[in-house]
């Protein structure tokens, strides 16, 4: 066992774990940040992407102990502190890009780094930005839609609104 | 019910943002594998990595004296233990019922499918029952597999199950009695079209992979499973009374926020028989949590047809007779619900949206050394109205007429309809949604669409079709003679707090439909009270009425209207208790906008004053009622409801390496009255993007000797978002249910049914237009296949 430090969402936190302990079970099962998902073991997924050091990575494909000083940043900590939803959260609620909300915390996390690099992202820059990040209840419509919405585009004219 | 009304704020017909949203998206959900119980235990299954053998020996010893290793569990632990049991039972075309092998929580001897559990390692953390696992001694004598369903009907094939006579599990005929004037029809027939295809098969992959939690009160003798499941109630009936004989009122089955199911997590599974076995044993809790490669080996898969359908015309074109001959495979266990899949829902749907007045559905369900198979997302009805589609569209191509104008020519136009193969469609407006789709698709404008294409050096191809789907299953006296080993009904109890403000506790569960949102909708709107005042409770069986769940878009249309018949009884004692505030007939009294009246007087009272002199009952009509407001429903339903709707699909081939492009997609659909339409349009999306998948992409794979090849996300193609394109989505063609009170129909699985034919037609189309003699291709629509087709 070896001594890990992070700060995560601001807060420090530190914990003794294996060699191969991952940096998502370190937060699921040490820390109790049950935000961030498990969906696969083959770094496929994307429902555990977290922003370690303000980049977008997959926290099941992270060592717990690579994450050593580093600044994570994790779903529980995206909202304001009284609750309120940041623009990509209330996007997302607003455009219905979230049924049963499972991958919900990567796809936010995803898109919140894409809207970082890119902020007017287009509908295909979006879409293959969102390659690493699966979904199986919406279809991506409005996935898609929330954060070219959340990016201050305007989504009136796109199908079915 | 009024219908959908534009721009509503709440009630019926708005789209009500959903209030689980906001756990969802602060990440403070609680889905199964979020729960922890103090002292838990972990389990790994050590499962099996050959198709078809037999265990010669297993040693635990070893693993047993490995580091936090609590017990390792064999099959011989189960010995006394009832297996997983089946909940349908056909009746083949003989009359003789299917036949039915056990099915152990652990192997007993035999190993029947790469993934079937063999042993369970119970350890104090995960790692360590992980490494344990790996210091069992196991020899397993190679048996040969059978994976090919007709392989497996041979004289001389292995048999999956020794005890059975066969690998058949039963060879259905629908409707029998039609064979011969099927037969007859076809002999007569101006033009005969026939097709060979296969529906290939999926693996449903909800984005939360299964867990399980099982506990143990030794001191009350109480078991609970935490599960991710869309029927606690069903799980809770099936491993109580059928494999660990626990009664119901010591076993309570809980499963809360579900990340996705589209059918998988319906069935009742070894993993949770055994934790709650464990817990008991050990007088601890086990957790077992999936990885998602165990799920590719553990969870039914769905699909999995091989079928010739041929279909007969009159010289007009008119559809005289449809017959079909189909291969259903099963696997090597039957899953709960299995044998009902090809059968009931599939056999019932063959009309389509079509009044061909003679059809012969003939099934052949078979054993192979491969995952179970069951219902996933429509469940029958895909394979049904894929096999459908793409034969009418086959002969309009041979006869050279329109696709569209052929199946205008044939539809249902008079209802109620009883189809020659069993249901009777309450409502319906097929022309209705064709010609909405023929605007919202813009077909006239494909000409122009398929020139420029052309012009950038791609076909453009266009498929069109309809599907219908029976939903909200089921009555339960109907489903009961069809061989269903339980009843389909809903229940729901409304209790009204003493400040008016309620809780539904329903036996619907969501795991993504947004109940909690959509059910409050429908109260707001019966009584006049603002939604947020209304909270909805699913998914434990501790504190829900027996419910039977939530699939095959039942929940609004079975569950919903449970819902409203309870808050008929409310409303009902309400206006008594109003009455006696009142000085009034109960007869004269009117609940609007939260108020009770007496027409033609200035006497009121609130929705509030009544619900708290119902708990406070001190000027109370105590004679005549009891005190309290809260009231219980179940509903069966009267008929299945009957959802339609036509599909149109464009899509671009590149000549040069097959790959198919999605353009454009425009679903029309009909699902009679509409709750939220914001929801509606999801689901139609989700289904859409699973329809494509299939269509283009997703596909198991089992090589000859029975191996998996398509185990993991890296194998197995999911759709993601630069696969699919915006959709069009309408449902303002509304034909409302003439046999529940919402008057819904249901739209959960329409985009999964209607959609997959819709791409296939588009390829084919766009393949003709350069001239290419192609006629079908199996799904998936992979560039090597397309390719290969240009190439023939």
């Amino acid at each position: 066992m070896t001594k890990v430090s992070m700060t995560v969402n601001g807060t420090p936190m530190s914990g003794d774990v294996e060699g191969r302990t991952l940096l998502v079970s370190f937060l699921r099962d040490q820390q109790g940040l049950t935000g961030t998902h498990v969906g696969c073991d083959t770094s496929q997924c994307g429902a555990c992407v977290v922003h370690v050091d303000g980049k977008a990575v997959k926290a099941c494909t992270m060592l717990a102990l690579e994450a050593e000083g580093a600044e994570v940043a994790t779903i529980e900590g995206q909202a304001a502190a009284d609750g309120t939803l940041n623009a990509i959260q209330a996007a997302f609620q607003e455009h219905h890009g979230l049924q049963c909300g499972f991958c919900t915390p990567g796809m936010v996390m995803s898109a919140a780094a894409l809207l970082k690099d890119n902020p007017k992202p287009s509908e295909g820059e979006i879409r293959h930005y969102l390659e690493g990040n699966l979904c199986r209840c919406t279809g991506y419509h409005n996935i898609v839609k929330a954060i070219m919405a959340a990016s201050g585009q305007d989504v009136s004219a796109i199908a079915a609104e | 019910m009024p219908k959908d009304i534009d721009a509503k704020e709440s009630g019926i017909g708005a789209a009500s943002k959903r209030r689980e949203d906001i756990r969802f998206l602060s990440g403070t959900g609680n889905y199964t594998d979020d729960i922890n119980v103090n002292g838990q235990a972990y389990v790994h299954f050590l499962r099996s990595d050959v198709a078809h053998g037999r265990i010669t020996s297993l040693d635990t010893a070893a693993a047993a004296g490995m580091p936090g290793v609590l017990r390792v569990f064999t099959g011989a632990d189960f010995e006394a233990v009832g297996g997983l049991p089946c909940g349908w039972q056909v009746t083949d075309r003989f009359g003789e019922v299917m036949q039915e092998p056990a099915h152990p929580v652990l192997a007993q001897g035999k190993v029947r499918h790469v993934g079937d559990p063999i042993a369970a390692v119970v350890a104090a953390t995960a790692e360590q029952a992980r490494d344990a696992a790996e210091a069992i001694e196991l020899d397993i004598e190679d048996l040969p597999a059978v994976v090919d369903m007709k392989a497996a009907l041979a004289e001389d094939a292995p048999k999956v199950h020794d005890d059975l006579t066969s690998n058949l599990c039963y060879d259905w005929g629908f409707v029998e009695e039609n064979k011969e004037a099927v037969a007859k029809a076809f002999d007569e027939a101006a033009h005969v079209t026939t097709l060979e295809l296969v529906n290939n098969r999926l693996v449903a992959n909800p984005m939360e992979p299964r867990v399980a939690v099982g506990d143990f009160n030794r001191a009350t003798g109480e078991s609970t499973l935490y599960t991710t499941s869309q029927n606690p109630h069903v799980i809770r009936l099936l491993m109580g009374a059928f494999v660990l004989g626990i009664p119901e009122h010591k076993l309570r089955v809980v499963a809360p926020d579900v990340g996705g199911g589209f059918g998988s997590k319906i069935f009742h599974y070894a993993e949770e028989a055994f934790c709650t076995f464990a817990a008991k044993a050990l007088n601890r809790a086990v957790k077992w949590t999936s990885s998602r490669s165990e799920a590719f080996m553990s969870d039914a898969h769905g699909r999995d047809h091989v079928t010739k359908i041929e279909l007969a015309l009159d010289a007009d074109n008119n559809f005289t007779a449809l017959r079909t001959d189909t291969h259903a495979n099963m696997g090597a266990y039957l899953s709960t619900f299995a044998p009902s899949v090809p059968t009931w829902l599939h056999g019932t749907l063959m009309a389509g949206n079509y009044k061909t007045p003679l059809i012969y559905v003939n099934v052949k369900a078979v054993f192979t050394n491969t995952v179970p198979v069951d219902a996933y997302r429509g469940a029958g009805r895909p394979e049904a109205t894929y096999q459908l589609e793409r034969v009418i569209d086959k002969a309009a191509r041979e006869l050279n007429v329109d696709p569209i104008a052929l199946r205008r020519q044939n539809f249902i136009t008079e209802f109620p309809y009883a189809t020659p193969v069993a249901v009777e469609y309450d409502t319906g407006d097929y022309v209705a949604t064709m010609d909405k789709l023929e605007e919202i698709a813009d077909i006239k404008g494909f000409d122009g669409r398929r020139t420029e294409s052309e012009k950038a050096g791609k076909l453009r191809g266009l498929g069109v079709n309809c599907y219908i789907e029976a939903c909200g299953i089921a009555p339960s006296n109907l489903v009961g003679q069809l061989g269903a080993r339980a009843g389909l009904y809903e229940s729901a109890t409304v209790r009204v707090n003493a400040t008016g403000g309620i809780v539904v506790m329903t036996g619907s569960h969501s795991h993504g439909q947004g109940h909690e949102t959509s059910f409050p909708q429908v109260i707001s709107e019966m009584i006049g009270i603002p939604e947020d005042m209304v909270e909805i409770e699913h998914g434990d069986t501790a504190n829900t009425p027996m419910g039977m769940g939530t699939y095959g878009s039942r929940s609004l249309a079975v569950g919903g209207s449970a819902m409203v018949k309870a808050t008929e009884k409310i409303i009902n004692k309400a206006k008594k208790i109003a009455a006696h505030l009142m000085e009034a007939s109960d007869a004269d009294v009117e609940l609007k906008d939260g108020q009770f009246s007496i027409a033609g007087t200035d006497k009121s009272v609130a929705w509030g004053d009544v619900t708290l002199a119902a708990y406070v009952p001190h000027n109370y009509p105590l004679e005549e009622i009891e005190p309290g407001l809260e009231e219980t429903a179940f509903y069966d339903p009267a008929n299945f409801t009957y959802p339609a709707g036509a599909y149109a699909c464009e899509v671009e081939v590149d000549p040069d390496t097959g790959k198919v492009t999605i353009e454009r997609f425009a679903a029309a659909d009909d699902f009679g009255n509409v709750v939220n339409p914001m929801i509606v349009d999801g689901q139609v999306h989700g289904g859409l993007g699973q329809g494509i998948g299939q269509a283009l992409l997703e596909g198991c794979v089992y090589d000859e000797d029975g191996q998996l090849l398509s185990a993991s996300f890296m194998d197995y193609a999911m759709p993601r978002a630069d696969d699919v394109p915006f959709y069009q989505v309408d449902h303002s063609c509304q034909t409302p249910c003439t046999h529940n009170p919402l008057g819904v129909k249901g739209c959960g699985e329409a985009g999964a049914i209607g959609s997959p034919p819709a791409v296939v037609n588009a390829v084919v189309d766009a393949l003709r237009s350069a001239g290419k003699d192609v006629t079908h291709i199996d799904m998936p629509l992979t560039p090597a296949r397309v390719w290969a087709a240009m190439q023939s």
